[in-house]
């Protein structure tokens, strides 16, 4: 019995960590407060970090937890806290607009469904022979092929953060 | 069913959760965070295929597409800053305006 849980360990946690991703993606969409929304969304991420774990590409799990839930989630949840909590938005959940976004929502899985059931195309067969990758094989295809992306990324950076300030050089313009 | 087919499973089930987020939720920050919901599960599905696949150029491109989720948050949150400046409130429906 043991033996058997044993060897399908890798199976089972995947299954816990998807239905608990799914859980807390259902708790995003039902939940009033936006920092409890907050909340399910940062166990949602810290769970795809686990199942990236378990495929093996760890160091994107790595990246998964800093950069997602240490540095994007982290930023959102200040700005819950800085925002005023008797604004009406944060009580009243849902726009007029659930009951065709629920039926959108039915049509739009179903079609999803439908188109994956039908079964996922082969890999290629000359990729498929490449097998597993580790880090060693994402360092040398990052640094050697794909350097000039990463510094390109800077760039992009640089502009995220002069559009923030001159944003908030907008907002401060309006105000006086 | 196998991983392959229960993980990508996931990741469509997440991609819709964040659309119908987007459509019925009514605080903006909200919204936001569905947008994220959406794009984790697009990534989740590039990350299954890129080992399904073998290639560590898959893996680079989740990389890239991280950095450019935080330049959009980074973007995103001032601006929804602002908004909150100018009516007071988070209420998408009070910016009905916007639509022209």
């Amino acid at each position: 019995m043991l033996e058997s849980l044993l060897a399908h360990l890798d199976t089972i946690l995947l299954v816990v960590f998807g239905v608990s991703a799914l859980v807390g993606g259902v708790l995003v969409i039902v939940l009033r407060q936006p920092m409890r929304v907050a909340m399910a969304l940062i166990s949602t991420m810290v769970f795809l970090g686990g199942i990236y774990g378990l495929l093996g590409v760890h160091f994107i799990a790595a990246f998964q937890v800093l950069i997602y839930v240490g540095a994007v989630m982290v930023f959102m949840v200040y700005v819950i806290m800085l925002l005023d909590t008797r604004d009406p938005a944060q009580s009243r959940r849902f726009s007029p607009l659930v009951v065709p976004g629920a039926i959108a929502f039915v049509l739009f899985l179903g079609a999803l469904v439908y188109g994956v059931a039908g079964g996922l195309p082969e890999a290629a067969p000359a990729a498929k022979a490449g097998g597993s990758f580790g880090l060693t094989e994402f360092a040398v295809a990052f640094l050697n092929e794909y350097w000039l992306h990463f510094e390109l990324t800077s760039v992009l950076l640089l502009a995220a953060v002069v559009a923030a300030v001159a944003v908030i050089k907008a907002s401060k313009a309006d105000h006086g | 069913m196998d991983k392959t087919q229960l993980l990508i499973a996931l990741a469509l089930a997440l991609f819709s959760l964040g659309l119908l987020g987007v459509i019925v939720r009514r605080n903006l920050l909200v919204m936001l965070m569905c947008m994220e919901l959406m794009l984790n599960g697009v990534n989740l599905s590039l990350v299954t295929f890129a080992q399904e696949a073998g290639a560590a150029v898959g893996a680079v491109l989740v990389f890239l597409i991280f950095v450019v989720a935080t330049a959009e948050i980074a973007i995103a949150i001032p601006i929804v800053l602002l908004l909150v400046r100018r009516r007071r409130t988070l209420d998408a429906d009070a910016y009905a305006d916007l639509k022209g």
